[in-house]
């Protein structure tokens, strides 16, 4: 008897490159549209038709290979897949076999323990099958819906580095994190866009040799990749422990269930009988284009919040919010870098700070995403208008939302705004030295209560200030003077 | 019913100079044509389906285009038939298939585009064996071609009916695709001119595959010169064929016209010494003293690994074949057998759409890439293939072209080998070795057998050096087929009552 187990998983993406016709015709991508709209004698695979190609896929695949760290050749090919099914318009898919794209790279994920490194074995380039729809028009009727068939996909292999369902789900994540900004993939699961299988198999702690794998197929949310391979790795051990052997299969990941079960064995497996596409030359990328790719190469994740949190002084947690979408952190990037021109040190860690706080208070609830764009209330620069003001004093942070409040439903500036609203808060200090001694005149008993010690009562005071001055006073002032007028508790 | 000698076509270049020049209309061609399709087809059965009413319009726009004052192409008028595994726009394209009976393209194939731009006028669709398998034309679902040389005997395949078509007279020119010897078997067998140019030559976009690293489209013509207008036309880069070459066209018809003086003939001489039949020896033997006397200089040269080639081909073909092939599935278009689930509604429907050679191919080729036999047979096979092409590479250090018989033996008689699929296959022989290392490679008549049966002769040179074959060619035609000896059978000239009281109707 084993006291324990160790699991091992290896994980294959699926992941839907980001662009705007198909891999081998000039079809559309778009997703959602009626079925077999976006189709032409080529994803319909109708006789005498041929691949070509898509110089635009074949370019993200490169980028998808230098940002994880893979060799990318020179010259790959193209491979037919061959099996029989309805979805599949020409008997085959068209992928690449003997010589992907791109191959030996690495992931880092962190973990609790630490970072770790995950190996990519390859990272190659494949057409995407139609869809079958079941029991749909006529009854029992199959139809199949060939939008689909044709678009670009990269097939992202990892070595079986990874040990725990954890450690699985985080480099899923910081995969698709990778892949959405580079421009990719617009990581979008619940659309197919990202895709998983994992091989799970497990072994005696501290074995050399792997066991036994299982395939488990098509998981659509990170949540049930990490259940699916849970479950897996249980029902592998269960099994052992029983003292059966694990059986080399397919397995499929019921949603409703919340467990795995056996689709096919290696018996009924396809012998795709694998060969160079002849339609296709040689994929031929010249080591110049590659090295463009590579220099034009979008700042990842990592290296972003590094730098958010050395230059703007960022907070990891914030870091982490603001880049959880490309969009959202090419937009802070923006706002971050229009407000800080002037500052420097110092300075700019508080404006950083600060606008970090306001995009994530104001902004983010209100962006609405889709794919790789996002839609925000006020663009990039208009909120940076309205910071920059807040930074000159010209208003406070209060006001800030209620002229950002005018500027979504307007469409103005802010600075037009607190201009026609006379927001511009008050800095003469005669007038707010007034409203100050107006407070403290009017509330005795408080001020009794400071100079007791109890110096809550300083927030009550700016309360009653900024309430006289219909929150227009310059809060810095109003806390100053208050604390010289009530004198020293 | 057949009156030798009498042609109311025309070949392709005497016709476009004659419509050009007013002398006579696209509409008065097309309307002889196909009057003489319907007289002399039933003998033939070349054609599968004629398109009477596409061709009729095609003319009928060149005449328009000609009174309009617009420039006319250089096939202007020509009427062309056009081998049945090209894909043409709403007209049934089928590849002599049950498993594509009744399929209409929604598209035209590239060189079709190029034909209608040229000015031919397409008047149907030329049978075959079916899926271009084939050395006789007897594998086609829906009955054989017969030779107009001789009723009896195999037109060649798979481009059979093509070539009997244009030896026939019933049209000027044809298309047709050769794989492994496709166009220039079946031209030798019936004494026409049939080029396979260098792969990559002509765009395979809309030609149904076969074997995709070996198919190209090929004209079929009465004449060199009238093939070398046929393959200017085609030529040129294609952007939907990513094996489509980005090279300029030579200039086919204009090579027709130089001479061979100082040009180096390479001959194999064991692949001549192996040669059983002594019609082909003979007339070999005259090309060879043809283009000697014209000024050519002959020089020995050696292909090793050419001997190879019939066990190559058979790895190769089948084995895209079986790929290509496997589409026809009855999921989207053309035959559907439906069974009691997905795997029975396939195996019925492949089990009857396709023929016996067909089958024979699929399973030879499914077999050669299966796991565990893929390096043995096909690896080795593209290996062996690297190796032919070096041998080329260094006989055309020696060399500018490469002369050899086109067949073995001229046209067999049918039924003579359709029982023994490895004697049918050598019939390819001498073509496969050309087809394999993707190089040009041109069939020109070169005189006639004992028993009146048309002998043919292939040149073949380096890749895009067509220019040559044609040079060459010219000289072997001049000298031994002056003025395009018609077959004993020719059609008659039909007569307008015939043509539109056949309107419509398919030739089948």
């Amino acid at each position: 008897m084993v006291s324990s187990y160790e699991a091992v998983i290896g994980l294959e993406v699926h992941a839907q490159l980001h662009t705007k016709s198909k891999l081998f015709c000039g079809c559309a991508t778009a997703y959602g549209a009626p079925p077999n709209a976006h189709v032409c004698p080529v994803c319909l695979g109708l006789p005498g038709a041929l691949p070509v190609p898509n110089a635009e896929a074949i370019a993200l695949a490169v980028r998808a290979g230098l940002a994880l760290g893979c060799d990318v050749a020179t010259s790959s090919r193209f491979a037919r897949k061959n099996y029989f099914y309805p979805d599949l318009a020409k008997g085959y898919q068209i992928s690449q076999f003997e010589l992907p794209l791109n191959a030996r790279g690495a992931l880092e994920v962190e973990l609790p323990s630490g970072t770790k490194r995950i190996g990519i074995t390859r990272i190659h380039v494949e057409e995407d099958a139609a869809k079958n729809l079941h029991g749909v028009g006529a009854g029992t009727d199959t139809l199949v819906d060939f939008n689909r068939a044709g678009t670009p996909l990269i097939e992202i292999v990892s070595e079986p580095d990874l040990r725990s369902a954890e450690e699985a789900e985080a480099y899923l994540r910081k995969l698709r994190d990778i892949l959405m900004f580079t421009g990719v993939n617009d990581g979008n699961l619940e659309e197919g866009s990202f895709r998983c299988d994992a091989n799970v198999s497990i072994r005696p702690a501290g074995d050399e040799t792997l066991g036994t794998r299982t395939e488990i197929k098509n998981v659509n949310s990170f949540r049930f990749v990490r259940m699916a391979i849970e479950h897996e790795i249980a029902r592998q051990q269960a099994v052992v422990e029983a003292g059966g052997e694990v059986v080399q299969e397919t397995r499929t990941w019921s949603e409703s269930h919340h467990k795995t079960r056996s689709m096919r064995t290696k018996e009924d497996a396809h012998d795709y009988r694998y060969f160079p596409d002849p339609d296709l030359p040689p994929l031929v990328v010249a080591q110049a284009r590659i090295d463009a790719i590579g220099a034009a190469l979008p700042e990842l994740p990592d290296a972003k919040r590094t730098r958010w949190r050395a230059e703007l002084g960022l907070t990891e947690y914030d870091a982490q919010v603001l880049s959880a979408h490309p969009a959202v952190a090419r937009y802070f990037d923006e706002v971050a870098s229009a407000l800080c021109a002037q500052a420097g040190g110092a300075a700019r860690d508080e404006v950083g700070k600060r606008a970090a706080n306001f995009v994530q208070a104001e902004i983010l609830g209100h962006v609405e995403q889709a794919g790789l764009d996002a839609r925000f209330p006020v663009p990039a620069a208009a909120l940076a208008e309205l910071l920059r003001l807040v930074e000159r004093d010209v208003i406070n942070g209060k006001i800030a939302k209620r002229v950002l409040s005018e500027m979504i439903e307007s469409g103005e500036g802010a600075e037009a705004i607190v201009e026609r609203e006379g927001l511009a808060q008050v800095t003469d200090a005669g007038a707010i030295e007034a409203a100050v001694r107006a407070a403290i005149d009017a509330h005795p008993a408080q001020v009794a209560q400071y100079r007791a010690g109890k110096t809550a009562v300083l927030g009550f005071f700016v309360g009653q200030v900024m309430k006289a001055t219909r929150g227009a006073a310059n809060p810095k002032q109003v806390n100053a003077l208050l604390r010289e007028l009530l004198g020293e508790p | 019913m057949t009156r030798p000698g009498e042609d109311a076509v025309g070949g392709v270049i005497d016709v476009a100079e004659a419509v050009r020049g007013g002398a006579r209309s696209a509409l008065e061609v097309a309307e002889a044509c196909i009057a003489g399709i319907r007289a002399g087809d039933p003998a033939l059965h070349s054609f599968l389906y004629v398109d009477e009413e596409g061709a009729l319009a095609a003319a009928a726009a060149v005449d328009a285009a000609r009174a309009a004052g617009e420039a006319l192409g250089p096939l202007a008028g020509v009427p062309i038939g056009v081998k049945d595994n090209l894909c043409t726009a709403g007209v049934p394209t089928t590849c002599a298939s049950k498993i594509l009976e009744g399929y209409r393209p929604p598209y035209d194939a590239h060189v079709i585009e190029r034909l209608r731009d040229a000015g031919a006028v397409i008047v149907g669709k030329t049978n075959l064996d079916e899926f271009a398998m084939g050395s006789s034309n007897e594998n086609s679902a829906f009955g054989p071609v017969h030779n107009p040389w001789a009723l009896d005997r195999a037109p060649g395949g798979s481009s059979g009916g093509s070539a009997a078509a244009v030896a026939g007279r019933l049209v000027s020119a044809a298309l047709g695709s050769d794989t492994g010897g496709s166009v220039r078997q079946p031209g030798a067998f019936c004494g026409v001119t049939a080029i396979k140019p260098t792969y990559g030559r002509v765009s395979r976009y809309g030609l149904i595959a076969f074997a995709s690293s070996l198919d190209q489209v090929g004209p079929l013509a009465r004449s060199v010169r009238d093939c070398a207008r046929l393959l200017e036309v085609l030529s040129g880069y294609d952007p939907r064929d990513a094996t489509s070459a980005v090279r300029p066209v030579g200039q086919y018809e204009r090579a027709c016209e130089r001479d061979v003086r100082k040009l180096r003939v390479g001959v194999v001489r064991d692949e001549l010494e192996q040669v059983q039949d002594p019609d082909v020896r003979a007339r070999v033997d005259d090309a060879i003293a043809a283009l000697e006397s014209a000024g050519a200089d002959v020089v020995e040269v050696t292909l090793p690994t050419a001997r190879y080639g019939l066990s190559m081909y058979y790895l190769i073909a089948p084995a895209e074949a079986s790929s290509n092939l496997a589409r026809f599935d009855g999921m989207r278009y053309g035959l559907r057998v439906a069974g009691a689930d997905l795997t029975a509604t396939y195996e019925r429907t492949r089990a009857a759409g396709f023929g016996p050679e067909v089958k024979r191919r699929i399973m030879l080729g499914t077999y050669a890439l299966s796991a565990g036999y893929y390096d043995a047979f096909y690896l080795k096979a593209q290996k062996v293939r690297t190796l032919l092409r070096r041998d080329f590479a260094a006989a055309f250090a020696r060399c500018d072209v490469v002369l050899s018989p086109t067949t073995p033996t001229p046209a067999f008689k049918l039924g003579d080998k359709s029982g023994d699929p490895l004697q049918m296959y050598l019939a390819d022989i001498f073509t496969l070795p050309a087809a394999l290392a993707g190089l040009p490679a041109i069939s020109t008549p070169a005189g006639l057998s004992a028993a009146g049966l048309p002998v043919g002769v292939q040149l073949t040179a380096p890749a895009f050096e067509e220019e040559r074959l044609f040079t060459a060619s010219r000289a072997v035609e001049d000298a031994l087929w002056r003025d395009a000896p018609a077959p004993a059978f020719a059609a008659p000239r039909g007569d307008r009552s015939a043509v539109s009281s056949a309107a419509g109707a398919p030739s089948r």
